[in-house]
């Protein structure tokens, strides 16, 4: 099991962990509730160290991501990210990434943790123009601050290297208190928040240093440190997917409502002409919805999903939701014959099948939030 | 923590006895393990349970967590208010938190559960306390 530098870190704060894509990681703090709702109201730190990066950089680079990528990489400008999908030729998602692009012909790819090996493979099979690949998921040491008082925790702290704070979904390669730090505007939550990553290999105590730093004051300012059971349920309030559960190769981004993610014009990419055959095709045999529980049962993936009387799909994910304090939910359901690819049957009624019991669901918008 | 007037089992449940009526529940290291609790599922009154058997399920907000009869007997009445508040599982392990009243069918069985300090004891040797 692979340890974050930050691991002696979470044992003396009495974390519990979980294992997850090879790591001991932190699962909680204090509680999963208390955590979730730190972030929603104030701020919370997240060590995120698992995640995997892979950097492809020299000449070819451009064309390689911009191959490799459902979402148009050319929209990228110097210090941009963008959320995309891997896909196969068949359309099915190896996984769900997001590009920075530091350069010109120099980029990172920021890859699920349990994916890097198979991302790496991916990335390097395809690599016809021979642009240099380097997974450095090992150097690269990641802290994410999340929450609405993040802003003000992170400003008199940051030094940007550019003239302000990076928009959403912007970085910038700066300081965080001396550290060297890339200072991402990008989350997992649904929150205004920071994803800060130190190089490990340059700076060995750096992303101690930058916890001890950020601790005392998100604590202060009523946060906490969160871990990976918080971090489940504040990604799916906001209405966003994990690799894994709510996806995976056997699915494509139109069938899991990630669609807009697809950019067809001008480019050519793997996977571009089963997605866009299915596209043409308009009708989906199935499609994601999102659900919320009408009683106190609480849905989890694998679940079956009715309608009717009629089995039309499973749950993907599901948890209680402590901020709306009900149980929410992802399903793959069956598209309906009338309903085509861009209708969303919300308030239908569902069932969720759980542990034998019929429990009743209604259809919702995604994000619950 | 482990009041001394009940009985434990492994799976961290606890039986209390009044005559052949056993009022059961979850310890308290078991409610703050689970931490959280948002649902119990609970059987009906009438049902019959079976000592180690499955009875119920806890929900955390991360998982389920199954439930096992310290007794084997007839359910004779279900704490209700816990499906409006579970919380009280975690506020109240031994009293307001509690699950069922069983009618016991073998009162010997109450001599195969743990008494206190054992309990605290197997807690300890699984390194969990």
């Amino acid at each position: 099991m692979k340890r974050t530098p930050l691991y002696e870190v979470h044992k003396a704060l009495n974390a519990k962990f979980t294992q997850f894509g090879g790591w001991d990681m932190p699962l909680q703090y204090s509680s999963i509730v208390e955590e979730h709702l730190a972030v929603r109201t104030t701020a919370g730190l997240f060590d995120l160290s698992h995640m995997g990066e892979i950097e492809v950089c020299g000449h070819g680079a451009n064309e390689l991501v911009q191959k490799l990528s459902t979402n148009d990489v050319n929209r990228l400008t110097d210090g941009r990210v963008l959320y995309t999908l891997l896909c196969k030729e068949t359309g099915g998602i190896v996984d769900d990434i997001l590009i920075y692009r530091r350069a010109d012909n120099y980029y990172m790819l920021v890859v699920n943790a349990a994916n890097i090996e198979k991302d790496l493979a991916w990335v390097e099979a395809h690599n016809d123009e021979g642009a240099e690949v380097r997974d450095v998921s090992e150097d690269t040491t990641l802290i994410a601050l999340q929450g609405p008082a993040a802003m003000d925790i992170l400003r008199p702290l940051a030094c940007y290297g550019t003239r302000s704070v990076p928009a959403t979904f912007g970085f910038a390669s700066g300081e965080v208190a001396g550290i060297p730090t890339v200072i991402s505007r990008t989350g997992y939550t649904g929150e205004v928040g920071f994803e800060l990553y130190v190089n490990a290999r340059l700076n060995k105590w750096g992303a101690k240093r930058l916890w001890d730093t950020l601790y005392p004051i998100v604590t202060a300012a009523g946060g906490q440190p969160v871990g990976l059971g918080a971090r489940d349920t504040l990604r799916l309030e906001a209405g966003l997917r994990l690799y894994g559960m709510d996806m995976d190769e056997s699915t494509t981004p139109f069938e899991v409502g990630l669609g807009r993610f697809v950019k067809f014009k001008n480019r050519q990419f793997i996977g571009k002409a089963a997605l866009l055959a299915q596209k043409r095709k308009g009708a989906l045999a199935r499609q994601m919805v999102g659900f919320q529980m009408l009683g106190r049962a609480v849905a989890r993936a694998g679940h079956p999903v009715y309608q009717k009387g009629e089995h039309i799909g499973a749950v993907t994910s599901g948890a209680p939701s402590p901020s709306l304090k009900c149980n929410i939910g992802f399903a793959s359901v069956e598209s309906s014959r009338r309903a085509g690819t861009r209708h969303c049957p919300y308030n239908e009624n569902i069932d969720v099948e759980i542990r034998g019991k019929m429990h009743p669901a209604k259809i919702v918008e995604i994000p619950f939030l | 923590m482990f009041p001394q007037n009940l009985k434990y089992m492994e799976s961290h449940e606890w039986a209390r006895q009044e005559g052949d009526i056993a009022t059961i529940g979850i310890s308290d290291y078991a409610q703050s393990e689970i931490q959280d609790i948002v649902y119990v599922e609970l059987p009906e009154v009438g049902t019959e349970v079976v000592q180690q058997t499955e009875f119920g399920v806890i929900e955390s907000v991360k998982a389920a967590f199954d439930l096992y009869a310290p007794v084997s007997g007839e359910v004779i009445a279900v704490n209700e208010s816990l499906l409006d508040a579970p919380e009280q599982v975690n506020e109240s392990p031994y009293d307001k938190g509690w699950l069922l009243k069983i009618k016991m069918v073998a009162l010997d069985e109450l001599d195969v559960l743990l008494d206190a300090d054992s309990y605290r004891h197997s807690l300890r040797s699984n390194q969990n306390v």
